[in-house]
């Protein structure tokens, strides 16, 4: 039909679709958005009479749903969160520098490097092989109990030893993937000028790399947000700990709805960050003419 | 005195043998055009003198050194050789200026004034300077293919090669590029240039090579070999270019 061929070619159409970010509507204009919100309007209605009619509702309202001990629980966990935000930042800036280091070695070319790229390789594998809340019971009780001079002795600390290096072999997955889709031509260019391999990755291949990757990046940071909570598997007092806690005193379970805010409260931000960076990235690509 | 200097080049990828045996001495200030089929190895041959690709075996001399002995400095001896490539491949996180000036600062060592001012010489030259703050994609190719010939001037070359830097252009943008070509030329600079523009050969080569199966063919002044040429296979391509309309 001809109308929808016109539809198509709309770019009013197709710009607002792409602001959707890939929630297409279906049906045009006002029209379109009626029935979106209808039908989400009965999708909630029908979900909220299910589970309020439900045998264990009126048990699971007084238990997850008093309104007196999520806010009274939320102060303490509120300060407790602090040390989740320290754990992260301070996790992020390392990460990001081992998984750099450990993708570039990764790259290396030739057989010389063999040593090392089977070294990162090893890392990566087991980094990303066991599960992180090991990781975590492993050097956050195993590397104090070695008692080492010099070494700290703190299980934060060393709790944070595990989320770097849990993370930093995704990480290095990530940047390896940058590095690998930046064309072998770029090189070829750069070392032709007489830049050495080392000029030619800092100043041509890993500024396009990084570039490329950073929206992928930004979704390995939300993750690590949330696997801060492991940390208190180790019973140092981080918010979900400090829920855990209020949980034991009330019976409730209000406590853990405060923490699960707070967590998501931090990470939406940083989501829709991502997403209005892949969206400039997209209007770039497209200004420019390419679909690259 | 010779300024380039090649001794039976040999290199295969994998069980393909691109380059036969080429034996080749271009002269300073020479122009010297290969011109032959895809798959002639005109390519290869422009990036292994650029030691872009190592060789199987043969020799290569720049002046009166030789650069592919071993322990060669690969990084120094590029410094002195620049070159083209067909698509540009100009750095597209970086403005024009900084395409031009990364070399010459982080090879040479200049001081950042220096190398723009050297930058900007050339880009002024070549009828580029207001593109300076542009990054390469809001270029036409033919302006992209200019910058990137002016990034390799940059680092003061003693020898050029120019890998097809006009195949990958729309037509009308071919003239540009070659008119810079022409300029260089007459201002001295000794020119390697693999090329399908049979009659930009003929008006700027001082030479010209046909290469086939990885071996030069047939070799001389360019209306010789453009218009008599000896060897049956030469005919038989410069007859295709001549349907094709590039004659």
């Amino acid at each position: 039909m001809a109308s929808e061929g016109d539809r198509r070619a709309d770019p009013e159409v197709e710009r607002r679709s792409r602001l959707l970010g890939g929630l297409r509507l279906e049906g045009e204009g006002a029209r379109g958005v009626a029935i979106a919100l209808l039908s989400t309007a009965v999708f909630i209605a029908v979900v909220i009479v299910a589970v309020t009619q439900s045998a264990g509702w009126p048990e699971v309202r007084r238990t997850f749903f008093d309104w007196h001990d999520i806010s009274s629980s939320f102060p303490d966990i509120a300060r407790a969160f602090v040390l989740n935000v320290k754990i992260f930042l301070v996790c992020e800036v390392f990460i990001l520098i081992l998984a750099l280091i450990v993708a570039v070695v990764r790259s290396l070319p030739g057989p010389v490097f063999f040593p090392l790229r089977a070294l990162a390789t090893i890392y990566v594998d087991l980094a990303r092989g066991v599960p992180t809340i090991l990781v975590i019971a492993l050097l956050g009780f195993g590397a104090p109990a070695l008692q080492l001079t010099g070494v700290p002795r703190s299980r934060v600390f060393w709790a944070g030893v595990g989320l770097i290096l849990v993370y930093g072999g995704y990480v290095a997955e990530v940047y390896r993937a940058g590095i690998d889709s930046v064309h072998p031509s770029q090189e070829a260019a750069a070392r032709s000028l007489g830049l050495t391999r080392f000029q030619a990755l800092r100043s041509v291949i890993l500024p396009q790399a990084i570039r490329r990757v950073i929206p992928p990046l930004l979704n390995d940071f939300i993750g690590l947000q949330k696997d801060t909570a492991l940390v208190g598997t180790l019973g140092v007092v981080e918010a979900f700990n400090q829920s855990q806690i209020d949980t034991n005193a009330t019976f409730t379970y209000g406590s853990y709805l405060a923490a699960a805010f707070l967590f998501v409260a931090l990470t939406i931000p940083l989501a829709r960050f991502t997403d209005w960076l892949i969206a400039r990235d997209r209007r770039k690509r497209q200004a420019a003419g390419g679909f690259a | 005195m010779s300024s380039l200097r090649l001794h039976s080049i040999h290199k295969s990828f994998g069980d393909h043998e691109v380059l036969r045996g080429i034996d080749l001495e271009l002269e300073d200030h020479e122009v010297v055009c290969l011109i032959g089929a895809s798959g002639s190895g005109k390519s290869t041959l422009l990036r292994c003198v650029n030691l872009l690709e190592p060789l199987d075996s043969g020799r290569i001399f720049l002046g009166d050194e030789e650069i592919t002995r071993r322990g060669v400095d690969v990084n120094a001896v590029r410094r002195r050789i620049g070159i083209v490539f067909q698509a540009y491949n100009l750095f597209p996180h970086m403005t024009v200026l900084r395409n031009v000036t990364l070399a010459p600062r982080n090879v040479l060592k200049l001081s950042r004034q220096e190398a723009e001012s050297r930058a900007l010489d050339l880009l002024a030259r070549f009828g580029l300077e207001s593109r300076r703050d542009e990054y390469p994609d809001r270029l036409s190719g033919g302006q992209q293919q200019r910058v990137a010939i002016v990034r390799a001037l940059a680092m003061r070359p003693q020898l050029m090669l120019l890998d097809e830097v006009t195949s990958a252009l729309d037509p009308e943008l071919v003239a540009e590029v070659l008119e810079v070509i022409r300029e260089l030329a007459a201002g001295g600079m000794t020119m390697l240039i693999a090329t399908h523009e049979m009659s930009f050969a003929r008006d700027i080569a001082n030479r010209v090579c046909f290469l086939d199966d990885g071996r030069i063919l047939e070799q001389g002044p360019p209306n010789e070999i453009l218009q008599h040429p000896r060897q049956p296979r030469t005919r038989q391509f410069l007859e295709r270019i001549i349907e094709a309309g590039r004659l």
